[in-house]
């Protein structure tokens, strides 16, 4: 481990050790927050208990599939958007001003259509997560390096084999940004859904522990699923920055 | 003036090159036109001034860009808008793939061309202890220098044995003392090679010291002033500096381009001072 991540540990376990201090000396209340140290019993509690397994089943397929339409159906959208010019010139402004778009606000007309299933979830997370994807696809395949493609050329590449072999793995790098994006707003969406208007899932249990003033339950939850996104996030933009490094040199 | 004692590897005739008005800017006459013979085995640079259309010269020969009038041929067929088998084209800027080994991009493009594997690896094996990465094989582009990146580039170029090799400055972004030793490895591939090799180059003395026969280019739009035949023996190294005539040749090129490039700076012509 570097230096760096070193310090990064240390400032989270010091900032756990105050608030564990202030929790026990009840400068915070137990009402507002308990210590750390027993939201990590919480959450090893209800991870060995398996209690709220169906939901974090549910929460887990929610997820993968807003993933899987997130970034297939991101990096369709950009790779259609960075080949047809017009399309490009039409759609780019929208595409850029569509992160000041709450995607949860067509929730309930959603639910209307659907019905209350995972799919007014699930859609609400594709809308999270589709457009970086197709953002980063597309500012991705731009900046490849023209020498890449001439290469291609004087090696007698055929269309598809320049784009399988040359321009996606030099564009690879910014899809990559891309993919963790869709990936962190693909939880977002989930959760955040889940806990408005839901009957499962890890969200909704949030949610149902706060309802009943359960704060054991509510923060062993939130821990979990903090230390589940933190995971996944830092292992993702690990290997991007790695891809970053070696791609722009 | 061709020689009708030694065979035409590629010939060029007529070739002009303009670029299309666009966007409320006026046409550009980039090149031409331009007639030259490239004999079979020679090693030939272009010199001129900044602009004057050598890429685009290059660009045209390998097949990467069309003219706008004129034609190319190569071993008698025409070259029109695609690089013809037998013609390898090395970049003036790196080139080599940062998602591949040195080893995976100097076999790129036989991959691409049905040759079986067992003689990719015998082929990029030669090729890249020919070019001195043997050690660096397994490593990727953005561990090595600026020189060897551009080693691994004409590696990958060799791998496909072209019998031409078309340079579009490839030493350019390189320190002085990396570029003699790259124009020695550079004269060793020809030679052992026997393929014709075309440099475009803005250095003088690079041109003067490498090639057989240097041409030189006018300011834009780019014609051919003079061609020089250097008269090196085919053994030359970059020590080929401390002969006396060398300094003849390039101050021969310097004497054709000197107004050609006052005037790519926009100064027009005017007299060296004595």
């Amino acid at each position: 481990m570097t230096r760096y991540a070193w310090v990064r540990i240390s400032i989270v376990a010091g900032a756990a050790l105050i608030l564990e201090i202030l929790c026990r000396t009840g400068v915070v209340p137990r009402l507002i927050m308990i210590p750390p140290s027993e939201m990590m019993a919480s959450a090893w509690q209800i991870l060995a208990s398996g209690e709220i397994k169906s939901d974090f089943y549910f929460s887990f397929v929610n997820i993968a599939l807003a993933i899987g339409f997130s970034v297939v159906g991101g990096f369709i959208t950009g790779l259609a958007i960075y080949s047809a010019p017009v399309l490009r010139a039409t759609l780019e402004p929208f595409l850029t001003s569509y992160s000041a778009v709450p995607p949860i606000v067509f929730h309930p007309m959603l639910i209307v259509i659907f019905g209350l299933n995972r799919a007014p979830q699930v859609i609400i997370a594709v809308m999270f997560g589709l457009v970086p994807m197709a953002i980063h696809t597309i500012s991705g395949l731009r900046r490849i390096r023209p020498v890449f493609l001439k290469v291609g050329r004087a090696n007698r590449l055929s269309r598809a084999a320049s784009i399988f072999q040359i321009q996606l793995p030099a564009a690879a790098p910014y899809i990559f940004v891309g993919v963790t994006l869709a990936v962190s707003y693909s939880v977002i969406g989930v959760i955040s859904t889940e806990f408005i208007l839901s009957a499962s899932g890890i969200g909704h249990q949030i949610s149902f522990a706060y309802d009943n003033y359960d704060n054991r339950t509510m923060y062993g939850l939130v821990l979990l699923l903090l230390a589940t996104a933190t995971l996944l996030n830092s292992s993702l933009r690990h290997y991007s920055q790695r891809m970053l490094q070696r791609w722009t040199r | 003036m061709a020689d009708a004692t030694r065979t035409v590897h590629a010939r060029v005739e007529g070739l002009t090159r303009v670029y299309p008005a666009r966007d409320g800017r006026p046409a550009v006459n980039a090149l031409g036109p331009i007639d030259l013979d490239l004999y079979k085995g020679e090693f030939l640079s272009v010199v001129g001034p900044s602009g004057c259309g050598k890429s685009t010269l290059l660009e045209l020969l390998a097949g990467l860009a069309l003219p706008t009038s004129g034609t190319i041929e190569f071993e008698g067929i025409m070259v029109r808008g695609q690089v013809p088998e037998g013609v390898g084209v090395v970049f003036q800027e790196d080139s080599s793939f940062p998602w591949l080994t040195v080893w995976q991009n100097v076999a790129f493009g036989l991959e691409n061309s049905g040759v079986d594997s067992a003689e990719i690896g015998r082929r990029v094996d030669f090729a890249v202890n020919f070019m001195g990465l043997s050690d660096f094989a397994k490593s990727y582009p953005a561990q090595l220098s600026g020189g060897m990146r551009q080693r691994v580039c004409i590696a990958r170029t060799l791998v496909l044995r072209p019998r031409l090799i078309l340079l579009d400055e490839p030493f350019a972004a390189l320190d002085q003392q990396t570029r003699l030793l790259m124009g020695d490895e550079l004269l060793r591939l020809w030679r052992e090679t026997g393929a014709t090799i075309l440099l475009i180059t803005h250095s003088l003395d690079e041109a003067a010291m490498l090639s057989d026969r240097v041409a030189a280019m006018s300011a834009r739009p780019g014609r051919l002033l003079e061609i020089i035949s250097t008269g090196w023996p085919a053994d030359r190294t970059s020590r080929i500096v401390e002969n006396a005539a060398f300094g003849a040749v390039t101050a021969r090129l310097w004497t054709i381009l000197r107004s050609e490039s006052m005037k790519a700076i926009g100064h027009g012509e005017t007299s060296a001072p004595a």
